[in-house]
């Protein structure tokens, strides 16, 4: 593949000079090398310094470039460039439903509240053991698919129901962590952790409509995880 | 007051089972009809024959019921996520409960005069 250019429209805002958000056209060369839309991300920066978006690790394991690309949340490190058709330009925004801070940055501040109000941490009050506490390889199992996320929020700011309520309901990212603490056989507070959820918001907003699903860039299942909090919840109660 | 965000109403388990069961309920009501209709066929005295059965009458009234709450867990849903002042919120609860249970007293009212 050789040399391309590639046009973007990309959302601008910056509060201490802009009187409102406004898109930007622009273009970029990027050469055969560059594989994703962070890398062509990058050249744009080199470019026109003034654009401001979070990166780090560029492999999608920080879960700082998360953005909405063409209308879909994702991570512009695990993008493709290949994705992208043809003469249309690449559309940026910053993930929607969250205060913009400026250009493609978000304040996260409520989307971090709600995932320390399931209190991700084991709580186990045993005295800890010599080693490690155990588990079977089948327990282990099970905690598949949930301790795998990055909280880049792609997922929770894809949901309706948290643009609605993002200080009320738990979120899509919330409580899969919920459900990786409530399913993990070393915690002891399956029941405090079922009743803190146990509310029309914190986790009935949810109507499995599956945005998340097809939102996360890591391939993890919101819908799944908490179809099973609502399974204990069942279980619990009749 | 101070204007806190206060959640944790424990309730909304029963709620969200109760809209699958009754989902469930309208389901196979409506299969039942659609299977007995399709024997008698359509019409107004085929309606009345049918509707002349005791049990046809009472899993009518069943799947009215079952209507309401539905409707009630769904309505209140659309009111929670758009409606956020609290006066407000709860005299649209009120009026739609007493909307609904109303529906359901002029159904039966209906189904036992046939």
């Amino acid at each position: 593949m050789s040399n391309r250019t590639l046009q973007f429209k990309i959302y601008r805002y910056d509060p201490d000079k802009d009187q409102k958000p406004y898109m930007q056209e622009i273009a970029v060369e990027v050469e055969s090398t560059d594989r994703k839309l962070l890398d062509a991300m990058v050249k744009l920066k080199a470019k026109d310094d003034s654009i401001a978006f979070r990166r780090s690790c560029r492999e999608g394991v920080c879960g700082s470039d998360a953005m909405n690309i063409n209308g879909r949340n994702g991570l512009a490190c695990l993008t493709d460039l290949t994705t992208f058709p043809e003469g249309k330009p690449i559309v940026l925004r910053p993930l929607p439903g969250l205060p913009v801070i400026r250009d493609l940055i978000v304040d996260m501040t409520q989307f971090f509240k709600q995932y320390h109000s399931i209190k991700p941490y084991l709580i186990n009050n045993d005295p800890p053991p010599e080693t490690e506490r155990l588990q079977s390889p089948e327990d282990r199992e099970e905690l598949n698919g949930l301790y795998e996320c990055i909280l880049c929020a792609c997922c929770s700011t894809s949901c309706p129901s948290f643009w609605w309520n993002p200080d009320k309901f738990v979120g899509p990212a919330g409580l899969l962590a919920a459900y990786r603490f409530i399913a993990d056989t070393r915690d002891q507070a399956t029941s405090e952790r079922l009743d803190n959820l146990e509310d029309p918001y914190r986790l009935f907003r949810c109507h499995t409509i599956m945005n998340c699903v097809e939102a996360c860039p890591k391939g993890l299942n919101p819908t799944k995880a908490i179809g099973k909090i609502k399974d204990m919840m069942v279980r619990r109660a009749v | 007051m101070v204007n806190r965000v206060v959640v944790g109403a424990h309730y909304g388990l029963k709620d969200w089972l109760a809209q699958r069961v009754t989902a469930l309920v309208m389901a196979v009501y409506t299969l039942v009809m659609v299977v007995l209709l399709s024997v008698t066929g359509g019409g107004f005295d085929a309606w009345r024959g049918l509707m002349a059965h005791s049990f046809v009458r009472f899993i009518t009234f069943i799947f009215v019921l079952s209507l309401c709450y539905h409707a009630w867990v769904g309505i209140r849903d659309i009111w929670m996520d758009y409606v956020k002042p609290t006066a407000i919120r709860l005299t649209l609860h009120v009026l739609t409960l007493l909307a609904l249970v109303g529906y359901a007293g002029w159904t039966t009212q209906i189904l036992w005069r046939l």
